[in-house]
């Protein structure tokens, strides 16, 4: 985009970068917000199935579309309290983190083929690294808060998401050397065509490998059966006891982006991206062709499918941890670390093993029934510009580090914009 | 039936005087909960014979109770046939046989007579750990004070409370920490 | 203090302090106004002691300034999610003093709406035990029948909560025309739906992980510290007050068939299919706790069925409640029942007025309650809602 406003605008590089930046932010807040009333919106109407009973049914027309918002005016509109024991300034500061941490990690996210904030070729790394950060606003807020619940509330979030890094990383890892790259457009792009070429489907380790990030993944955004952070019989409500109003919604804008970000990653790397089941806009001919950099609809309109492929995909994800948490009970601290290391490490571990060692051997795969060339140029085309520029020879102007090679991304300097974005 | 029931408890009480001779005080047999009554000194043994022995086996203290016999209204005072005194009540009863009976001590509303002085009573929490709870109750609201207690203090009310509500003559304070009582 | 002649520093790395959590009264796990004050080293739980009486209302104060009749709505507020069992506890107890005896057809009336109390009590337990472990749909399930009960209830005296139903002499009022037929609905429906509760909690892995062996105690310990209903059985002991008790508990269960429910000879009354005792459950913990009361749903249900049958073909009238005014005959007696959460006994002394002079609750949730020191010792944090809540304690019949 900012190369759009940079050659065909002929703005400055400054401001052409800057207006960039600002509405792709606009964008990733307004979608993940959105999102989130969303998600809420689901968990409740989700929530009220499963309970037999209907949910939020009158705001906002016959569901309770407008529930969320309605509570988010509430809560808006409550005092901004801070104990009297708190740390003020990391008290206040604490639920930022967390939403900002959640909401960075969108960053390298791609939606589509090539829809990605940041290409770049470390994107999954970025995604971890940065979902990682989300644990210091809890442990900050719990600890900020001056009170003994939410003092154990961040001790557990620490014990139990440092644990659980460790199978998650090894899990997220396979994808990564079965495709070679940690570039997700890449990693999606190589699922491309039948459903059997989802990663998933690779061979019977990265079938288990999937449950067990799954598993990964709701204890590592504190969902039931993981929730001791909150766990609300045993602690009141954990980190989040002496928050109130829209503090305290921050943290839950954080919970359930990050749930829509681990889904989507899951999606990503098991169950084929933006992919559909059936290679319907390949075979109309609408998807772009590999070598192809130039924009048209037909390809745009695929893209656009591609993206709404992913996110039903991610919601999907979403909606199972829903509906796990509102059907176990909760684990104990004990059993949640037990969980973690006895079961979900060596699993990963020989999960992993197991995989390569499929790869390695070439044994057969269903993903080779239908074997598709990866495209390979993915994030090219988002980025015609990029080609233009490097006829030009401006790389270094562009912010593109080092001479274009025939790499499909090449890594672009990120810049941390996004932190502004959580507070608005 | 209850004729058996009878002679049960009147061989009951023909054991206990045997053996505890002037500690068991009196009795009430006919009563449709037959009781028994102990001077305080021999309570505690009486009860581990009572808990211990293989025919009676009351391993189960159902209750304790505080009763204030004190007649404040004048008039009626003066048709009472008793004095003011206060009777502790158990309640036993055996999970093997069956079978309950009622204990009772006698004791005066104040020790020595003398107001404020809690009456006392050798506590049964030995016996049955049950009673811990319960005679800390007794203590809260009757004002009895149960020796040996482990910990005997306030549970239902506050720690610094004033008086024993349950004592016929219990005046509830107007205030209590200036919030209107 | 100086560190350095410390000799724990030679064994630990880290010092620890102890840590004094107050749990409660404001607590969403401690069903009510319950304060649980825990001595803990980071998650374990060294000692909780429970601190009560912030329910406290007088009761029994209040009960000798009124006559039995007038004191019956106060029953109702002792514990309040089985206001029938308390009715009846106290209409019993009046009536052991008066030497009442009741007609036939209505100890079949008692039978039923007692044993449909004991039914929403325990699935309130249910629930409400599935909320301490993180569960909450349980709840919600358990509350759609409970109220299934409470509208039968309430077509039966008008009341949903505090019904001031079973009088001493009699009941209110008579079944309403049609209320057995609803009644029998009730029990078809509910039947099929204790499937969906076994599957949610009874036999779900980590319900099992989380309550089996946790909080066991021991027959001794229960006998000893006063325990009574299912938390007496849920330790092996056969003792239960509708079989053992006195005649004036027992006789409206005359005729009734039924088993106690408790683990006797290694395994419970076989009359289900219900799920088998996972090889982790130890007698006495939480799990068999929760398991009988699940049981004695069942068993309550059938129960009732029998209720209907013998109601139907029952002489006599609904009894004549005594008068407010009644004089009571001079003495004291002393009657427990079974009430859903244990054995409930009323100390009740006359002399010869239409007031007691002496009103006495013995509450089995005080009792239950006592033991949570013994069983909460060295557990972790979590534990202490899940032994509690297999407890299941009322605190308007602790603090009474």
């Amino acid at each position: 985009m900012a190369e759009f406003f940079v050659d065909r605008l002929s703005l400055s590089a400054p401001v052409g970068y800057t207006l960039a930046a600002l509405i792709q932010c606009v964008l990733i807040v307004a979608l993940i917000g959105v999102a989130a009333l969303l998600f809420i919106w689901m968990e409740r109407k989700i929530s009220g199935r499963i309970q037999d009973r209907w949910g939020p049914n009158r705001v906002g027309g016959k569901f309770g579309w407008f529930q969320t918002l309605a509570d988010g005016m509430k809560l808006l509109t409550k005092e901004d309290l801070a104990p009297k024991d708190a740390q003020v300034i990391l008290f206040r500061l604490a639920p930022y983190v967390s939403f900002a941490a959640s909401f960075s990690a969108y960053l390298a996210l791609p939606f589509a083929d090539g829809w990605v904030i940041a290409p770049m070729t470390m994107g999954l790394f970025f995604i971890l690294a940065v979902l990682g950060l989300e644990v210091f606003g809890v442990i900050l807020g719990g600890y900020a808060s001056g009170s003994k619940w939410s003092l154990f509330g961040a001790i557990r979030q620490a014990a139990q998401v440092v644990s659980y890094e460790v199978p998650l990383a090894m899990c997220a890892v396979v994808p990564v050397f079965l495709c070679g790259t940690m570039d997700l457009v890449a990693i999606g792009e190589k699922q491309a065509g039948l459903f059997t070429n989802w990663l998933v489907f690779h061979d019977p380790f990265t079938f288990v490998i999937f449950w067990v990030y799954f598993t990964c993944t709701v204890a590592s955004v504190n969902r039931s059966p993981f929730d001791l952070p909150e766990a609300e019989s045993e602690l009141v409500a954990g980190f989040l006891t002496e928050y109130s109003g829209l503090r305290w919604s921050f943290f839950f804008m954080a919970e359930y982006s990050s749930m829509l970000l681990v889904s989507g990653l899951a999606a990503i790397l098991f169950f084929g991206g933006w992919n559909g089941p059936l290679p319907i806009f390949h075979c109309i001919g609408w998807a772009y062709q590999q070598s192809e950099t130039t924009w048209r609809l037909t390809g745009y309109l695929a893209n656009l499918a591609g993206c709404v492929n992913f996110l039903a995909k991610a919601v999907l994800g979403v909606t199972v941890m829903m509906w796990v948490r509102w059907t176990l009970p909760r684990l104990r601290i004990d059993q949640v670390i037990t969980v973690c290391l006895k079961y979900c490490v060596p699993l990963a571990a020989i999960c992993f093993v197991g995989a390569l060692m499929w790869q390695t051997l070439a044994w057969p795969s269903p993903n080779d029934l239908v074997p598709v060339t990866p495209a390979g140029k993915a994030g090219v085309r988002e980025q015609w510009v990029l080609q233009q520029a490097k006829n030009a020879g401006r790389e270094n102007l562009v912010g593109v580090s080092g001479p274009a090679t025939d790499m499909p991304v090449t890594d672009i300097v990120v810049r941390p914009l996004e932190q502004e974005g959580g507070e608005g | 039936m209850w004729q058996t029931i009878m002679t049960q408890h009147q061989d009951w009480f023909r054991r206990l005087t045997e053996r505890f001779g002037r500690g068991i005080t009196g009795s009430s047999l006919e009563a449709v909960d037959p009781w028994i009554e102990l001077a305080p000194d021999v309570l505690v043994e009486v009860c581990r014979f009572l808990r211990d022995d293989a025919e009676m086996r009351f391993n189960v203290l159902n209750l304790v109770s505080g009763v204030d016999y004190l007649q404040i209204d004048p008039k009626k005072a003066a048709k009472t046939d008793w004095e003011p005194h206060i009777e502790v009540v158990y309640h036993l009863s055996s999970i093997k046989k069956r079978h309950s009976l009622t204990l009772k001590v006698v004791l005066p509303r104040w020790k020595d007579d003398q107001e404020g002085q809690l009456p006392e009573v050798p506590s049964v929490v030995a016996i049955w750990p049950t009673a811990n709870w319960h005679e800390r109750e007794v203590y809260d609201l009757m004002g009895i004070r149960f020796v040996g207690h482990p910990g005997l203090h306030r549970i239902l009310l506050p720690e610094d409370w004033d008086g024993y509500p349950l004592r016929k003559d219990y005046e509830m304070p107007s205030e209590y920490h200036g919030i209107r009582a | 203090m100086t560190t350095a002649d410390d000799s724990r520093i030679l064994e630990f790395d880290v010092r620890t302090e102890e840590m004094l959590i107050n749990m409660g009264p404001q607590h969403p796990s401690t069903h009510g106004v319950l304060r649980v004050v825990l001595r803990t080293d980071g998650e374990i739980v060294f000692r909780a002691e429970p601190q009560i009486g912030y329910l406290h209302r007088c009761a029994e104060k209040i009960g000798e300034n009124l006559s039995p009749r007038q004191w019956v709505p106060y029953t109702d507020r002792l514990d309040y999610l089985a206001g029938m069992n308390m009715n009846l506890g106290w209409a019993l107890a009046v009536e052991k003093l008066l030497g009442l005896e009741v007609s036939e057809k209505v100890g079949h009336i008692r039978v039923l709406v007692a044993e449909l109390g004991r039914i929403a009590s325990h699935l309130v337990a249910m629930g409400t035990y599935g909320l301490d472990l993180g569960s909450f749909t349980p709840f919600l399930y358990a509350f759609r029948e409970r109220e299934k009960i409470l509208n039968l209830f309430e077509d039966v005296c008008g009341a949903r909560l505090t019904y001031s139903y079973m009088l001493p002499g009699g009941v209110m009022a008579d079944l309403p025309p049609g209320w057995l037929e609803k009644c029998e609905q009730f029990l078809t429906e509910l039947e099929p739906v204790i499937a969906d509760y076994h599957a949610l909690l009874t036999s779900n892995q980590i319900f099992i992980k989380r309550t089996a062996a946790i909080g066991v105690l021991s027959a001794e310990d229960a006998i000893g510290y006063g325990c009574s209903g299912p938390v007496l059985r849920g330790s092996g002991v056969d003792f239960d007050l509708r079989r053992d008790g006195e005649l004036y508990c027992t006789r409206m269960y005359q005729g009734y068939t039924y088993q106690v429910i408790v683990r006797k000879d290694g395994h419970y009354p076989k009359d289900h299919d219900y799920p088998p005792v996972p090889p982790e459950a130890v007698i006495g913990d939480c799990w068999h706790r929760f398991y009988v009361r699940m049981l004695e749903v069942v068993q309550s249900i059938d129960l009732v069925r029998q209720g209907i049958e013998r109601y139907r073909q029952a002489p006599g009238d609904c009894g004549v409640p005594v008068k407010m005014t009644q004089r009571l005959p001079k003495g004291e007696i002393y009657l427990e029942t079974e009430a859903p959460k244990g054995q409930m006994g009323f100390h009740l002394i006359s002399d010869g007025s239409a007031i007691p002079w002496r009103v006495r609750i013995r509450s089995s949730s005080f009792c239950n309650l006592s033991i949570v020191p013994i069983l909460c010792q060295n557990c972790l944090i979590a534990d202490v809602p899940a032994v509690i809540g297999s407890l299941d304690v009322v605190l308007g019949e602790i603090d009474r």
